[in-house]
């Protein structure tokens, strides 16, 4: 007896459909997995075997042969258990239904006969409907993760024996459907910006960085709040669109990072420490997984001590800054991940750390604090926006009474100036002024006239390069949106240069 | 090719004779170009002349070995004093131990003019840069030329206020003149070669050796009629130079700072010492009498009517002494934006200026 099911498998994060074809001959009882398997889907014969048993159906005797089609592609995961074992069902006769053809089938199977959740089904669930797939049973846990896609009917079991019995007609399984809340709910974040004390200089240039999703470097002395201020970044962070939630989820799905097994609803903050591998941080691995750039996709890598980070990883940064995704090619698959994210780096001015604080000595030698500053490249410098010197407070500020903001309301101007941004840009398919090609700057960047007149006096007084001319008009849009206003003035770009000042000081 | 004294002074210089051993052999041979004609015992004979340097001078006495040394004298575009020459600067010839050879490159000079030497330390801190640079302005501005030492710190931005103030000013090398150190100064040096002077006793080639450096400090304050030290730790290069200015007979100014910053150690106890405390620009002008008549007239006080009322507000603020910004906002109540803004426009007037970590001060 012949039969053919459907289930799936990831490539990165796209999915292809998969026949498994079943035929039962007689002859000695074997049981093949042709079609280019790999270890895990060899494995799935001795789950498949004992979950069919334990299900309280018998295990065919008779030789046993599963193609996967098409049978040139690499195929991993064990998502295909349920497949294959419904493929023998139906082949033997225990699933009488005729019409399996337009459903597909994902998920593991446990020696009982339960159904496992998989890692990717949502990125799995986004694939099928590309392909035109209407209806998917999926694992029970799995469900609330693939119910995000609406236009797809989603059937979770929750073991092998519900799968047959559904297929039989015997039960019904209603579709699962769960509203999804328009709007975030107002997250809980333990941290806040009104624990800071002073510092109005640092939290304006985090507000900006994350209102335009501009890169920023900040320098200081250990003890000026450097990475206080950087861990509070999420609770300043605007709302995630729905789109973005679904590229975020997708990339948490395949990685099994998915902790609530729903749709992620705040932006990644990822914090990567400095012994990182450039691996760990791209992605890589026989089967390229993604990294912490694809992860933080949409969110905030935030890379504390950045000089410390060796050179090597440092500059893999270069290719994800520019493109937003990356390409990792292994002899197995060359796959390109999402990574456009908001990089925050924080540095000490010299290796002691020390050097122009007003208290502390600074005790490096200048040989030394060249080797420091030169382990952060021209390159990457340039594909930083905002830069921004911090001292730590004083003492007068600590002691003040004066009531600091806080992250609500900081993040009420954040996502107004965001929503601005979502609208100007709506048919370029980008979502914050960060990401403005550079033929597009002259269109959205307008200048009012004086201002530009200060940007001519600007760039003689500082000298600066042509890059930075693009940059500034980026920042400038970004903190014209946060004012509410169409056209860029003259306090908005003279703001804008306090950012840009640095790269001489340090490497001049 | 007609060999002269002066052909030998230089030859012996390039060959590491120090200015002892030249004065040595110039009063031992009638005439110094004899060295070229005697055999080699008489020169293996002469009395207070290490053996080494005798070896050398043999086995360097050939034609084409000076042929070769002018040659690239030339190519290096130098110009080379010596001490039998009438160009020789004045001040340096009574000096202790004056330098026999002066490679020079850049600017011609009068070494008569008025000259002021500023050094510190490599490593220096704000408020010694912004010194540095108000004062060498303000000395720029009488027409005074700046001396130092072409180092890193305190002594380029010394070079470098008086060349954006198209002054004149004159850096010495402790090392051969087209050995460029510290690298990172190269800028600096390509634009002293275009528009300023650079110095250096020290033979072609001569790589940055540590007992140079000292030595080249005695031509630094030599050159000069005063010496102003910015910042110097305990231990400091710059404390030399003030010493060989005390010998010299020369004026030491020296910028008070923190009793508690090891950068102000050094500049503090010259001035327990007794070394005259740089406060003002008129320090300078009451010891240094060739002053009176370049005296220019003081800017007046900002006139407050030209700002606006936030700008106003934010000068007030800096009155003072030098703030962080976000010390500003504290103190004016205004917003961070507004200040970033209103900061900027004020740097762009060049009225105030950016120190270091966003701490701004008057100019």
């Amino acid at each position: 007896m012949y039969s053919n099911i459907k289930t799936c498998v990831l490539q990165g994060l796209t999915g292809s459909i998969v026949e498994v074809e079943t035929d039962l001959s007689r002859g000695l009882p074997v049981f093949n997995i042709v079609g280019l398997p790999d270890i895990s889907i060899k494995e799935s014969k001795e789950r498949v075997r004992t979950a069919i048993k334990n299900s309280g159906y018998d295990f065919p005797l008779s030789r046993i042969t599963i193609n996967l089609v098409p049978a040139n592609l690499k195929k991993e995961g064990s998502q295909m258990d349920l497949a294959i074992a419904v493929g023998i069902l139906k082949s033997s006769g225990v699933i009488i239904d005729e019409n399996l053809n337009d459903i597909v089938f994902v998920g593991e199977l446990s020696l009982e006969g339960k159904v496992n959740p998989i890692e990717g089904a949502l990125a799995i669930i986004i694939s099928l409907r590309e392909l035109g797939v209407k209806r998917c049973v999926v694992p029970y846990d799995n469900r609330d993760e693939c119910s995000v896609i609406k236009d797809m009917e989603i059937i979770p079991v929750e073991s092998l024996g519900q799968t047959v019995d559904y297929l039989n007609g015997e039960i019904v399984i209603e579709r699962y459907r769960k509203s999804f809340e328009n709007g975030f709910k107002e997250d809980e974040f333990t941290l806040d910006f009104a624990d800071i004390k002073g510092q109005a200089g640092l939290k304006r240039a985090l507000e900006v960085a994350v209102s335009g999703g501009h890169n920023i470097l900040v320098i200081g002395p250990p003890g000026a709040g450097k990475t206080m201020a950087a861990r509070r970044i999420p609770s300043i962070m605007p709302e995630l669109t729905f789109e973005e939630a679904i590229e975020v989820t997708k990339i948490y799905s395949i990685t099994g990072l998915l902790k609530t097994n729903s749709l992620i609803k705040q932006r990644p903050f990822r914090a990567p420490h400095h012994t990182a591998s450039a691996v760990s941080l791209i992605g890589g691995g026989r089967i390229p997984k993604p990294g912490e750039v694809s992860l933080a996709h949409n969110g905030v890598l935030f890379l504390d001590e950045l000089p410390e980070f060796p050179r090597s990883v440092l500059e893999v940064l270069r290719q994800p800054l520019e493109d937003g995704t990356v390409t990792i090619s292994r002899a197995n698959a060359t796959l390109t991940y999402p990574a456009k994210f908001v990089l925050v780096a924080s540095m000490n001015p010299c290796p002691c750390g020390f050097l122009g604080d007003p208290v502390h000595t600074c005790t490096c030698s200048q040989a030394s604090i060249d080797r420091y500053l030169g382990k952060i490249s021209n390159p990457l410098l340039d594909r930083i926006d905002i830069h921004i010197e911090v001292l730590p407070v004083n003492y007068e500020e600590l002691k003040g009474s004066k009531v600091e903001e806080d992250s609500a309301t900081i993040r009420s101007r954040v996502n107004k100036a965001r929503k601005i941004q979502l609208d100007r840009y709506r048919e370029l398919g980008i979502y914050s002024n960060s990401q403005i090609p550079n033929k597009y700057i002259k269109k959205f960047c307008k200048l009012s006239r004086s201002a530009e007149t200060i940007m001519n006096q600007a760039f003689n007084k500082y000298n600066f390069s042509g890059r930075t001319y693009n940059k500034l008009l980026k920042v400038s849009r970004t903190i014209a949106d946060l004012d509410g206003s169409d056209i860029i003035d003259d306090r908005h770009i003279l703001e804008s240069i306090r950012y840009r000042t640095l790269d001489n000081k340090y490497w001049g | 090719m007609d060999i002269t004294n002066r052909d030998i002074i230089i030859w012996l210089n390039s060959i590491g004779a120090s200015n002892l051993s030249i004065q040595k052999l110039n009063t031992h041979f009638l005439e110094l170009k004899d060295i070229w004609e005697v055999d080699s015992d008489s020169i293996l004979k002469i009395h207070g002349l290490s053996k080494e340097l005798k070896t050398k001078i043999l086995a360097n006495r050939k034609i084409y070995n000076l042929e070769k040394l002018f040659k690239r004298i030339k190519e290096l575009e130098l110009n080379v004093i010596t001490i039998y020459d009438e160009s020789y600067p004045k001040r340096l010839r009574y000096i202790y131990d004056s330098p026999s050879v002066l490679y020079t490159k850049g600017k011609a000079l009068n070494y008569e003019d008025i000259s002021i030497a500023i050094v510190g330390s490599r490593k220096s801190t704000a408020y010694g840069r912004w010194a540095c640079e108000k004062f060498a302005k303000e000395l720029v501005d009488m027409g005074v030329t700046i001396v130092s030492g072409l180092a890193a710190g305190i002594d380029a931005m010394a070079h470098k206020t008086a060349l954006e103030n198209s002054g004149t000013t004159i850096g010495i090398l402790g090392n051969g003149i087209n050995v460029i150190y510290p690298k990172k100064n190269l800028s600096l040096y390509k634009e002293m070669e275009e528009n300023g002077t650079i110095i250096s006793e020290f033979p072609i080639d001569m790589p940055p050796l540590a007992h140079n450096f000292p030595l080249r400090n005695r031509i630094i304050s030599g050159l000069s009629l005063g010496v102003i030290i910015i910042e110097a730790q305990e231990k400091s290069g710059s404390l030399i130079t003030a010493h060989h200015a005390l010998e010299q007979g020369k004026d030491v100014f020296a910028l008070p700072g923190n009793i508690n910053s090891i950068f102000s150690k050094g500049t503090n106890k010259l001035i327990k010492d007794g070394a005259r405390p740089l406060l003002e620009i008129e320090d300078i002008i009451e010891e240094i009498h060739e002053l009176k008549n370049n005296i220019v007239p003081k800017k007046v006080d900002i006139d407050y009517s030209d700002f606006s009322d936030i700008e106003t507000k934010v000068l007030k603020s800096l009155e003072e002494g030098p703030l962080h910004s976000d010390t500003i906002v504290y103190k004016t109540g205004l917003d961070i934006s507004t200040i970033n803004s209103v900061l900027t426009i004020l740097e762009l007037k060049g009225v105030i200026k950016e120190l270091t970590g966003r701490t701004f001060v008057m100019n």
